[in-house]
C-alpha cells in the first residue's frame, strides 16, 4: 500500500516539471552486465539516451593483492601477479621478476631472456584477440569471437606445454624462467603462426576493418587527444592510437627487446577505431618478434646460476648435500632481497604495467605497489563517454581494454 | 577514385565479402571436440588434481619434510607427521583443501623426493564442497590410480627440471 502511494506521489512531480526541462535519469550498468567486461559497475547519468555523466564504481573484484605480497617471500608472489590481468599473465609476472632481479642486482641468461620475450609477446597476441573479438561483439559482430577463441586456444596450448596451465602459469621467475621450454615447441610456435593465427587475423580484418557497421560504431567514437591522452595517463595502445609514439619496449628496452627489430604502430585520431587497428598492428608486429626470438633463441642456462636465488637443478639437488640444503632454504625462507626500491616496468598488452617494490633486506617484499594501465584508462570513461549515446558507451569500455583483476586488485 | 568508392558502397562490396568469407567458412573442417568422449591432448607439464606417490614397493614417497606445507602460498596443505614403529618418518596426516589450492605448483616443485604432484587428472568436481578438503587416504589413492601416467609425466621432464 505504501508503495502504491510512493508511486502515485512521484507521478504528481513530474506532471508538475515543465515539459521542456526533463530531469535526467541515473542507471546502473553492471556489475552483472556482459558488456562491463567483468564487474564494472558504472552509474551512467542519461539526458534521454545521452550520457551526461559516467561514473565507473570499482571495488567489487579487491583481493588485497598488494598487501598479500608483503606476507608471502618473493617466490609465492608471482602467482598473484598472474591473477592481476588474466588476459594476459605472463606479462605480470614480467615486471615482477624485473624488479626483483634489480634488486637482487642479479643477470638472466641470454635463452632465459628470450623465453620471456617470446612468451610476452605470445601473451600479447592473446590479449589483443580476447580484446579485440569481444569489442566487434559489443558493437554487434559475433563471429569474430568465435574465430579469435579458436586460435586463443592454440596459443594457450603453448603456455600449457611450457609450464602445465593454461591461464595461471607461474612461469617466470625472479632469475629467469621456472623450467626450459620442451623441444620441438619453437618449430610449433612458427606453425602456429604462421598457417593459423595470421590467416584468423586476415579473417578477422575482413569482416571489422572496412565493415560499414563497424566503422558506424567505432569511427569518432571516444576520441581521445594526444594531450589529453598524456594528461590522464593512458599508456599501451590507448595512447599510440592518440598519436604519441611511446613504448616501453622501445623506448627503455627490459631483457632483449634492443637487438629485435620491430615497429611501433600509431594512430591518428584517437578514437576507438584507431585504437581497433593499432591492436591489430600490434599482433602483427608480435608475430615479427616471436619469429625473430625463435630465429635468435641461443643455448644455454634460462634461468640465474645462483643457488641463492634460483633452486638448483633436481638431480643435482638428489645428489648433493650442498644442493640439497640450497633447495631446502629456496622453498622454506626464500632468499633474502637487499634492502631498496625499484620502480620496473613492461609494456604489457593494455598498457604500462609497473611494479614499485619496497624491499627491507627480509625474504619478503616490505610494499609492493602495482600500477596497472587500466586504472588510469577507467578513470577518463567519464569525458570520453560524455555527450555519446548509452549504447557507445559499450564501445568505448571495450575499446579501453579493461580487466578488472588489475584494476581493483 | 571517389566515384570508385561510391560505387564500392552502394553494392555493399565490404559486406559481401564478409558474408562470403563467413560462408566459405561452412565448408571448413569444424574444430569442436565432443567434450567428454574427445579431449585435447594435455601437455605433460599438467597442473591438475593432486596426488601422493608411492615407491614400486608400496611405502609412501613423503617423509614429511613439511616443504610443500612451507612453500605454498594459498597455505592449503597441512601435515602432521611422527615417528613410525620401524622408526621412519611419515605423516601422520597429510591433507590438502583443494577449494584454496591456486594449482601453482610449487607443492610439485619443492617436494625433494617427488611425492606430492599434481597430476594430469582435471575431472574431480564434486557435488558438495567437504568432498574437496583432501586428506592423506584419497592423496595416495589418487597417486595409485594416476601413477602410471605421472611416472610418464616426470621422466618425459626430468632432462628440464
Amino acid at each position: 500500500m505504501m508503495e502504491m502511494m510512493d508511486i502515485k506521489e512521484d507521478v504528481k512531480e513530474v506532471d508538475e516539471v515543465s515539459s521542456s526541462n526533463i530531469k535526467s535519469y541515473t542507471l546502473n550498468f553492471g556489475p552483472q552486465h556482459p558488456a562491463a567486461h567483468g564487474v564494472l559497475r558504472l552509474v551512467l547519468e542519461l539526458e534521454g539516451e545521452i550520457v551526461d555523466r559516467a561514473d565507473p564504481h570499482i571495488g567489487l573484484l579487491h583481493r588485497g593483492t598488494e598487501k598479500l605480497i608483503e606476507y608471502k617471500t618473493y617466490n609465492q608472489a608471482i602467482p598473484y601477479f598472474d591473477r592481476l590481468d588474466y588476459v594476459a599473465p605472463m606479462n605480470q609476472e614480467h615486471a615482477f621478476a624485473l624488479a626483483v632481479e634489480k634488486l637482487l642486482k642479479i643477470e638472466v641468461p641470454e635463452r632465459g631472456q628470450y623465453i620471456r620475450v617470446l612468451f610476452s609477446e605470445i601473451t600479447r597476441i592473446l590479449n589483443h584477440l580476447l580484446n579485440i573479438t569481444t569489442y566487434a561483439l559489443d558493437v554487434g559482430a559475433i563471429t569474430p569471437s568465435l574465430w579469435g577463441f579458436e586460435e586463443r586456444e592454440r596459443g594457450m596450448e603453448f603456455y600449457d606445454r611450457v609450464c602445465g596451465a593454461r591461464i595461471h602459469s607461474n612461469y617466470f621467475r625472479p632469475g629467469g624462467v621456472a623450467m626450459d621450454i620442451p623441444k620441438g615447441i619453437e618449430g610449433d610456435i612458427l606453425d602456429w603462426v604462421d598457417n593459423s593465427l595470421m590467416r584468423a587475423v586476415e579473417d578477422i580484418e575482413t569482416l571489422l576493418t572496412e565493415n560499414r557497421i563497424f566503422k558506424q560504431r567505432t569511427v569518432d567514437i571516444g576520441v581521445v587527444s594526444a594531450d589529453d591522452a598524456m594528461d590522464w595517463g593512458f599508456s599501451g595502445p590507448m595512447l599510440r592510437a592518440s598519436g604519441v609514439p611511446w613504448d616501453l619496449r622501445k623506448a627503455q628496452p627490459y631483457d632483449v627487446y634492443e637487438k629485435i627489430d620491430f615497429d611501433i604502430p600509431v594512430g591518428k585520431t584517437g578514437d576507438c577505431y584507431a585504437r581497433y587497428l593499432v591492436r591489430m598492428e600490434e599482433i602483427k608486429q608480435s608475430v615479427r618478434i616471436i619469429k625473430q626470438c625463435v630465429e635468435n633463441m641461443p643455448e644455454g642456462a634460462v634461468k640465474a646460476e645462483s643457488n641463492k636465488i634460483t633452486p638448483p637443478k633436481r638431480v643435482d639437488m638428489k645428489m648433493s648435500m650442498e644442493e640439497l640444503i640450497h633447495h631446502f632454504k629456496l622453498y622454506t625462507e626464500g632468499y633474502h632481497v637487499p634492502a631498496g626500491d625499484t620502480y620496473s616496468a613492461v609494456e604489457a598488452p593494455k598498457g604500462e604495467f609497473g611494479v614499485f617494490l619496497v624491499a627491507d633486506g627480509s625474504n619478503k617484499p616490505y610494499r609492493c605497489h602495482i600500477k596497472a594501465p587500466g586504472f588510469a584508462h577507467l578513470q577518463a570513461l567519464d569525458f570520453l563517454s560524455k555527450g555519446h549515446m548509452l549504447a557507445d558507451t559499450v564501445a568505448i569500455i571495450g575499446s579501453m581494454d579493461v580487466v578488472f583483476g588489475e584494476i581493483d586488485r | 577514385m571517389a566515384f570508385a568508392k561510391i560505387v564500392e558502397s552502394f553494392f555493399l562490396k565490404e559486406i559481401v565479402k564478409g558474408m562470403a568469407l563467413t560462408f566459405r567458412s561452412m565448408f571448413r573442417p569444424k574444430y569442436t571436440l565432443n567434450y567428454p568422449f574427445e579431449k585435447n591432448p594435455l601437455s605433460t607439464r599438467f597442473r591438475g588434481e593432486h596426488a601422493l606417490r608411492r615407491y614400486p614397493n608400496g611405502e609412501e614417497r613423503c617423509i614429511a619434510c613439511k616443504l610443500c606445507e612451507a612453500a605454498c602460498p594459498a597455505m592449503a596443505i597441512t601435515i602432521e607427521a611422527e615417528e613410525r614403529e620401524d622408526g621412519s618418518r611419515r605423516t601422520t596426516r597429510y591433507d590438502i583443501d583443494m577449494t584454496k589450492c591456486i594449482y601453482c605448483g610449487l607443492c610439485q616443485e619443492a617436494c625433494p623426493v617427488d611425492a606430492i604432484v599434481e597430476g594430469p587428472n582435471f575431472e574431480y568436481s564434486t557435488q558438495t564442497k567437504e568432498e574437496l578438503y583432501y586428506n592423506k587416504e584419497k592423496l595416495l589413492a589418487n597417486g595409485d590410480r594416476w601413477e602410471a601416467q605421472i611416472a610418464k609425466n616426470l621422466e618425459e621432464n626430468a632432462k628440464y627440471r
